[in-house]
């Protein structure tokens, strides 16, 4: 039996390695996955473009608009005239938000009423809309204490026989970053998720592809007439790119280590344990495609149709306690979805199996289901 | 071993329907030790179909077939374990090596390890590829690589060999070459079916089935069924009196 397998494997692997494509495959994907995660897709926010438009223009507005020039979270890109013109700027995407304030703002100020500043945000991408909105808010709230103490102050400072004396009012300054830890935060969140886009990707396309491309060649024909038994052809087909899964884990956990500094909290050996048993789950459905693909294209299309809406609901990127509840629901039959946990707890929170257990245990269960499932379909004849 | 009236493949009333379709209907025939019997027929005869159930490949509707005594629908895997086939694709590894072909071949046959070596030098020579180890599959030409297709095929030795169209796509050197393999394996004892839909192939063979619309529509030698149409007869005009029979018939 093992001898069968044994010289499957070392078909396989002479085959992939040798192709220089399939050897790119191996490397380039995850390499520039995980580069892209790392450096490009950064979700804090930096650099925002805003428009201004003063309808009070007293000191107090241009003390307000200095607030939001020194901060670095925006650039005020230029002065709008009229509200037409600060419309405009927002369709033309030249600005992301656009700060009115309004007249009589110096005023209702002065009198201690409630002054108002208008925010016009461009909504087309909902999550940026809301960081510059709570940016913006904070600089205003800031420049709201800073009048509070004015006043206080003024109320504070008395006459005595001695001469004025100036009360000193403690301050405190709140961290506003707090939610947004800049640059690390969505690295540390993101790099580690890569692990299980990666695995996902290789073990399910190259199990399928591998079959599917021997049916289209035909040897797979040939190799059902031999007198090798499925579960040995089936073990041949899948434990290469069981072994390249987890080369590429290696890979991408390298990188991340390596170059992105990624914190590796929890054990290592948990991490490759619970690799294993998420690829159970992912070569089964490899090889379910295979069985329902005759042609490499269809394989591939296969493929896809699975891996995308099980990637969005991952939690990859999307957290899955704000989808709507039936989506919830689905997700409890995402094998991504409990590896994504695994991943991000061993890695951030240094979790082990006392927390993470549930989780294993249902890509256990869910990987010799799919598996059984897979190869009760896997059989040696052609109809 | 298990042989029943002196023949290695018996079939009895197959039948094979994909829907519909009747893809093999109601044959039967005997074959015997070392005899090459051909299917001769045009494209969608059935031919393949045949061979394909025979091999194990597809469970029959109804009907019998035993190959070397094992019943194709009840024991395929033991019927793999008793024959070599060699499909229409010379279905080999383009991205392997001569070597590592054979190499793999051996090893899912499980031909055992002492045999290993003899068994490659004899697909190699065979093919006529000595000291071509490490050219690529790839760049075979057609009759090496139908010649080495046929040596990965019975690296096991088994006791019979099914061969479908395995001449079509080469030109008629290697064709001639092919054929001085079959006898030879004959010789050796082992049974040999092939199809084929070369007329000239046809008069290779022992004895002949002629298919048509998934029925064998003419059984003989090919000197019997040459007398049958009359003297002076060619296999064209066997071949095509039997259709219009068929046809006649049908109607």
């Amino acid at each position: 039996m093992w001898e069968r397998i044994r010289e499957m494997i070392r078909k396989e692997f002479r085959q992939t390695l040798r192709e220089p494509r399939m050897r790119g495959i191996l490397i380039v994907p995850p390499l520039l996955q995980t580069i892209i995660f790392g450096f490009a897709v950064n979700l804090d926010v930096e650099h925002v473009r805003i428009g201004w438009l003063d309808d009070d223009r007293t000191a107090e507005s241009r003390t307000l608009q200095h607030g939001f020039a020194a901060n670095r979270t925006f650039e005020l890109s230029r002065e709008a005239s009229s509200e037409r013109v600060a419309q405009d700027m927002l369709d033309r995407g030249e600005v992301q938000a656009v700060v009115r304030v309004p007249p009589g703002f110096s005023r209702d100020l002065k009198s201690g009423r409630q002054a108002e500043v208008q925010v016009l945000l461009d909504g087309s991408n909902s999550n940026t809309a809301a960081i510059i909105g709570n940016y913006a808010a904070s600089i205003i709230a800031a420049r709201n204490r800073e009048l509070l103490q004015d006043r206080q102050r003024e109320k504070l400072v008395g006459r005595t026989q001695n001469g004025p004396v100036l009360l000193r009012l403690p301050a405190i300054e709140p961290d506003r970053r707090v939610w947004f830890n800049p640059e690390l935060r969505s690295r540390n969140y993101f790099v580690p998720g890569v692990i299980v886009n990666i695995i996902t990707l290789v073990t399910l396309m190259l199990t399928a592809l591998s079959i599917v491309r021997e049916k289209e060649i035909g040897t797979m024909e040939q190799i059902m007439v031999t007198p090798i038994r499925p579960i040995e052809l089936m073990l041949g087909k899948t434990i290469p790119f069981a072994l390249i899964g987890m080369f590429d884990m290696l890979l991408v956990t390298g990188i991340a280590l390596l170059i992105f500094h990624v914190p590796l909290r929890g054990s290592f050996v948990l991490l490759g344990c619970a690799s294993a048993l998420f690829l159970l789950s992912t070569l089964g459905i490899g090889l379910f495609m295979s069985t329902i693909s005759e042609t490499q294209q269809q394989a591939m299309m296969g493929s896809f149709f699975f891996f995308q809406p099980a990637f969005m609901l991952s939690g990859f990127s999307f957290p899955i306690r704000n989808m709507p509840e039936p989506v919830q629901w689905v997700t409890y039959l995402n094998p991504l979805r409990y590896f994504m946990d695994i991943v991000r707890g061993v890695f951030l929170k240094g979790s082990g199996v006392d927390v993470l257990w549930p989780q294993m245990a249902m890509l256990g269960i869910m990987g010799v289901l799919i598996l059984t499932f897979s190869a009760m379909r896997f059989h040696k004849r052609l109809d | 071993m298990q042989q029943r009236n002196g023949s290695t493949v018996q079939v009895r009333n197959l039948v094979k329907r994909f829907g519909s379709f009747v893809a093999v209907d109601d044959v039967s025939l005997d074959v015997s030790r070392g005899e090459i019997f051909g299917f001769l027929g045009p494209n969608g005869a059935g031919k393949s179909t045949t061979i394909r159930i025979l091999c194990g490949l597809l469970a029959p509707t109804s009907g019998q077939a035993l190959v070397y005594g094992f019943d194709v629908a009840k024991e395929p895997e033991r019927v793999k374990q008793s024959i070599g086939y060699m499909s229409q694709r010379f279905s080999l590894y383009d991205d392997l090596t001569v070597e590592e072909n054979i190499e793999f071949f051996s090893g899912v046959y499980g031909v055992p390890r002492e045999k290993r070596a003899e068994r490659k030098a004899y697909a190699m020579k065979m093919a006529g590829l000595e000291g071509e180890h490490d050219r690529m599959t790839r760049l075979l030409a057609g009759g090496w690589k139908q010649r080495l297709a046929l040596g990965c095929a019975i690296l096991h030795e088994p006791p019979i060999v099914f061969l479908d169209e395995p001449t079509s796509g080469v030109d008629p050197m290697a064709r001639r070459q092919f054929w001085d393999l079959i006898y030879e394996m004959a010789e050796g004892g082992t049974t040999v079916f092939v199809t084929t839909h070369y007329m000239e192939e046809a008069e290779y063979c022992h004895r002949l089935a002629l298919m048509y619309k998934g029925r064998t529509i003419a059984l003989g030698t090919p000197a019997e069924l040459k007398k049958q149409q009359g003297v002076g007869s060619t296999m064209d005009d066997v071949f095509i009196a039997s259709i219009e029979r068929e046809e006649a018939r049908a109607q």
